[in-house]
């Protein structure tokens, strides 16, 4: 069967677009024939900065031949019905229809339609044009002098030419003719823009791939990628250096190349003293280039250089860091060569020197300026750079970033003792963190931040945990991010983010929908993991108290109501930081109706201790797994179902304690045996609570299972006596108070 | 080209540099403009592009033009930091289809032999947010640095680009030193002489960076310079309310419109010296970018209605 090939070749396609234009040419133009009844046996596209191609195999060269029939008005029905089903049928006159008698509507014209399948080349030059009139890209363009028409064609830079040809592997393919904007679809492409600039003549997918390859263009961005890291390694290795491997920028410059030459320069071994992060960030951000280590050295994350003896950690507080899983000054340095690699675009005449000997120039140029950077800010000691945050406004509501600092630095303070950190410590950590967004470094390279903060701050001497807290606040980004544990950083972290929360609260700019500008939603699953990860107890709603009050206190938002700020607080804590417990523990496989139940038990005296709920509900899951506990839940669910019909009936809720004189005097043994045991469940599941012994809670409620399960069996609870009817109802009801107290039981699925 | 001197070579001489473009560029059509002769903040603001920008007619036009960027000072100490340098600019109204082909033709004029050098086109797209514009296009690299920088027109002072207009802007200070292999701008051969009658870059222009970041940074007088904002954004308003036609003329054209977009561009260029000063804040920035970009969409609007912006009686 006959095959498809479709080249749009343009001005260079920017390399972030290509792969995803790719995958939308090839969804675009299948769907809209399998919409026509095509069928094909195979399809691929490619990307490369000047082209996107696609080649659809086994396209039949026709359509399906469609027989439709189309129901008209009945006979003798008004002539305006009669001419509108003629034209939409496409007849000229009733006599092309036939009459069919139905025995409710009687007799009715029906046009049968028999259209034979069109001819694909057709269909292609109906369906083309109009999707790439139609391509969405990010964003698109027009042009030239037929950029004065209305509607003229918008593509992601200059559409120069259009290929397409379709037909049978044995035979000569046609071009399936149509335009856009004067640009007539053809057979002719272009090789390499430097190296093959000249017209090829394709006939098919098959010959159209060598003559580019021929013609110095790798089509298949996979193999240019390929091709890039093996030759990278290659490079490397022979040179006794590993290359840093960097996903995101090997694509990028796949992107950027068709015809991909790897080749290797350096820069002089002074610029080593800068920390490695700066020179890779320099090196990848400008110049979109590789660097490489020496072998056996760690990889660069994580990893932070100092180029002077270690800090002097004498200096303030009194705690050593628990457990600094992060390096501090005087480890083994990261060992990054002084070559990098780069990916030219071109086999040069010189064989590379010249572009080798300018991009050295540029890197050169650019470490320089790297150099004097860290060199400048290693001038002025970070607390002193605080003044210039005055003038950052961080949100035009909530203040400066130097307020911000403000409110983080008392936070921090307070929330210190919760989690084991020094309060002086984490005061000064958190005063610090932010310093280094006004330093030139981070200026120049907005993702060192933190970093800088790190380097700087163990520089000028501060306590590692102060050092590591700059870098470490801003931590965790993400779910696979690492967690600080560091108690310095985790005060200043959770300080950070709650800050930031209840100050979006107080003005109320809540994420909505998709809309998190702010990102709040990845905020409170950081201050979630740092209290999971490191088994703290430390009260939220308490915490957000704190932040409130410092944030009013500071006389630009917040809340002086109490009644307003509570309503505050309980919103962000109950709504949103527990519908992101929700996600996180789901994400983690936590039953979503355990979650609930447990969160339904303590909504009397607020929730707001994380790891205590994460706890609980691993009891309860626990527990309902036991015997006793899936029969309790039977128990449980047959008192509450009894209570809830008979309330109905009744009008009335049967909250009051049961009364244990009936009891005693005219109840049944069974119900005597479950007061008894209620009541010691009741004392002893409280008591449990209490002392946070979750296990120890559910044994007490296990205990209830056999006089319930008994209950049951021998008591009837709709006695003839009222007064016993109601007692029993009671008894029921404190049943389900007592397992309330340990978890909302209602709320369990199953 | 053969019987020119050796110091007029391009890859010798900064002068010959803007030279050879301003020949190359003459040969493709384009008028040679000279530099206008206020201060701005890029060869952008120059009317022959921003205002030429907008309207159907066809332009053409290269110049080169001194630009000051006042916060970029560095007192002659940065050799890759000016706060005066110099872009070359070129504007083709509509671009014409073969405007990539052109550039890299030019670079090959200035004797960047693309055999050798690794030309490539990076996406970069522009947006100026004080002339409310914005376009879509390229850095054009040679060798892994910027040397140009490649638009195609969207939008210029609010305006859809009818037709589209291509740009090219040559950072020449930064092409000239790879040319000459040196690692200072101040070390640029200006004339291409050697010896007693080589003239260099610094020659020229290191004691006016010295005394204009001082200028910028230090001394600039900062209530003179927010009268004279407020001076020119007054002016610009009541030049562009004078030139409207009279009432009752049957001539809706615009009467002033280049004498108030002047005034825009010194609003910007006060502005960009304000802030060098430091004595606008974070919030007021915007605001004063939002100031200037009215007075440049008000500009663009009046420009439409002269015959250079394709109005006719």
């Amino acid at each position: 069967m006959p095959d498809l090939l479709l080249e749009l070749f343009s001005e260079e396609i920017p390399a972030r677009m290509q792969r995803r234009a790719a995958e939308d040419l090839l969804r675009l133009v299948t769907d809209a024939l399998v919409e026509r009844g095509f069928v094909y046996e195979g399809t691929k596209a490619y990307a490369t900065p000047r082209r996107l191609a696609l080649h659809i195999v086994g396209l039949p060269v026709k359509g399906q031949d469609v027989r439709e029939e189309r129901k008209g008005p009945r006979v003798g029905a008004p002539e305006a019905a009669v001419q509108g089903f003629l034209k939409s049928a496409g007849l000229s006159s009733l006599d092309e229809a036939t009459i069919v008698t139905d025995p409710k509507k009687g007799e009715f014209y029906v046009a049968l339609i028999e259209r034979p399948g069109r001819a694909t080349e057709d269909v292609l030059a109906e369906i083309i044009p109009a999707i790439i009139r139609t391509f969405p890209w990010p964003k698109s363009m027009r042009s030239g002098a037929a950029s004065t028409e209305a509607g003229a064609l918008r593509w992601v830079r200059p559409l120069k030419s259009i290929l397409c040809t379709f037909g049978p592997e044995t035979e000569e393919p046609e071009v399936v003719r149509f335009s856009v904007d004067g640009i007539a679809s053809g057979d002719v492409t272009h090789g390499h823009r430097f190296m093959a600039p000249g017209a090829i003549k394709v006939r098919r997918f098959d010959d159209y791939a060598p003559s580019l390859e021929r013609a110095r263009v790798v089509l298949d961005a996979n193999r240019r990628r390929d091709i890039i890291l093996h030759d990278a390694k290659d490079l490397a290795f022979a040179q006794g250096l590993e290359l840093v491997e960097d996903e995101g920028l090997l694509e990028e410059v796949a992107g950027l190349v068709e015809w991909p030459v790897v080749l290797m320069g350096s820069f002089d071994e002074a610029f080593l003293e800068i920390p490695p992060e700066v020179i890779r960030t320099t090196i990848r951000a400008n110049q979109k280039c590789f660097v490489l280590r020496q072998p056996d050295s760690l990889p660069l994350e994580g990893r932070a250089r100092v180029g002077v003896s270690a800090p002097d950690s004498s200096a303030v507080g009194s705690r050593t860091p628990t457990s600094n899983s992060s390096p501090q000054g005087g480890g083994e340095p990261v060992a990054l060569s002084n070559k990098f690699l780069l990916v030219s675009n071109l086999v040069a005449s010189d064989g590379g020197a010249t572009i080798i000997g300018g991009n050295e120039r540029v890197v050169r140029a650019r470490l320089s300026d790297a150099k004097f950077f860290w060199e400048t800010d290693q001038k002025v000691r970070l607390e002193d750079r605080l003044e210039k945050l005055k003038s950052i406004v961080f949100h035009e509501k909530l203040g400066t970033q130097y307020e911000r600092v403000e409110r983080i630095a008392a936070l921090a303070k307070e929330l210190a003792p919760i989690v084991g950190a020094d309060p002086d410590l984490a005061e000064r950590a958190a005063r610090l963190a932010k310093a280094d967004l006004v330093a030139e470094m981070v200026g120049e390279f907005p993702e060192l931040q933190g970093l800088m903060g790190r380097y700087y701050a163990t520089l000028q001497g501060e306590h590692p945990s102060v050092a590591a807290a700059a870098e470490e606040h801003y931590k965790p980004l993400g779910p696979s991010d690492r967690v600080p544990s560091d108690p310095v950083s985790v005060a200043v972290a959770l300080a950070d983010k709650i800050d930031t929360l209840v100050g979006f609260w107080a003005i109320d700019e809540k994420p909505t929908g998709s809309k998190d500008p702010y990102a709040l939603r990845r905020a409170a699953l950081g201050v979630i993991w740092l209290a999971l990860e490191n088994e703290l107890r430390f009260e939220l709603y308490g915490a957000c108290a704190s932040a409130l009050r410092i944030l009013t206190a500071q006389g630009r938002a917040g809340e002086d109501d109490p009644v307003k700020a509570e309503l505050i607080l309980l919103d962000l804590v109950q709504g949103f930081f527990f519908d992101r417990l929700e996600v996180s523990l789901r994400d983690r496989g936590v039953r979503h109706d355990l979650i609930n139940a447990v969160n339904g038990a303590i909504l009397s005296w607020l929730w707001d201790d994380l790891f205590m709920i994460v706890r609980r509900v691993e009891a309860l899951g626990r527990f309902l797994d036991t015997d006793d506990g899936a029969n309790l839940l039977t128990g449980y669910r047959r008192a509450a179902n009894i209570l809830r019909i008979e309330e109905k009936k009744d009008g009335r809720a049967y909250a009051d304690a049961p009364n244990r004189q009936i009891i005693e005097e005219r109840g049944a043994p069974e119900e005597k045996r479950l007061m008894a045991t209620l009541e010691q469940a009741a004392e002893q599941s409280r008591e449990y609570v209490k002392a946070e012994d979750f296990e120890g809670a559910m044994r007490a409620l296990s205990a209830l299972r056999t006089p319930v399960d008994d209950f049951f069996d021998k008591v009837t609870v709709n006695a003839e006596d009222s007064e016993l009817r109601e007692n029993r109802l009671r008894l029921l009801n404190a049943i389900r108070e007592t397992m309330h107290n340990v978890a909302d039981f209602s709320r369990i699925a199953g | 080209m053969t019987s020119e001197p050796a110091h007029m070579n391009p890859a010798r001489s900064f002068q010959g540099l803007i030279l050879t473009l301003q020949r190359y560029w003459a040969e493709q059509g384009c008028v040679i403009l000279q530099p206008y002769d206020m201060e701005m903040g890029a060869g952008t603001f120059h009317p022959a592009t921003t205002l030429r920008a907008l309207g159907p007619r066809p332009w053409r036009a290269a110049y080169a033009q001194p630009s000051r960027r006042p916060k970029d000072g560095r007192y002659g100490e940065n050799p890759n930091r000016l706060q005066h340098y110099y872009q070359f600019q070129v504007i083709l109204k509509p671009n014409p289809p073969d405007i990539q082909d052109l550039y890299v033709k030019s670079l090959e004029a200035i004797g960047i032999d693309t055999a050798l050098h690794d030309i490539r086109f990076v996406e970069d797209d522009w947006e100026s947010p004080t002339l409310g514009a914005w376009g879509l296009g390229w850095e054009c690299w040679c060798d892994g640095m910027e040397v140009s920088q490649f638009t195609y027109f969207q939008q210029v002072a609010g305006f859809e680009c009818s037709p589209v207009a291509g740009e090219l802007t040559y950072g020449l200070e930064r092409l000239a030193m790879y040319l000459q292999g040196v690692e200072s701008i101040y070390d640029l051969n200006f004339n291409g002489l050697e010896g007693d009658r080589k003239v260099t870059y610094g020659e020229i222009f290191k004691q006016a960076e010295q005394e204009f970041s001082r200028h910028n940074f230090e001394y600039a007088d900062t209530e003179m310079l927010f009268r004279h904002f407020r001076d020119a954004e007054a002016a610009c308003r009541k030049y562009l309310a004078d030139g409207e036609p009279k009432e009752g003329a049957n001539d809706n054209r615009h009467l002033m419109a280049l004498p108030a977009y002047d005034q825009a561009i010194k609003a910007s260029h006060v502005f960009n010296l304000l802030d060098a000063r430091g004595v606008i804040s974070v919030t007021e920035r915007q605001s004063y970018i939002l100031r200037v970009r009215e007075l440049a969409k008000a500009c663009g609007a009046a420009w439409l209605r002269t015959e250079g912006g394709g109005e006719v009686a």
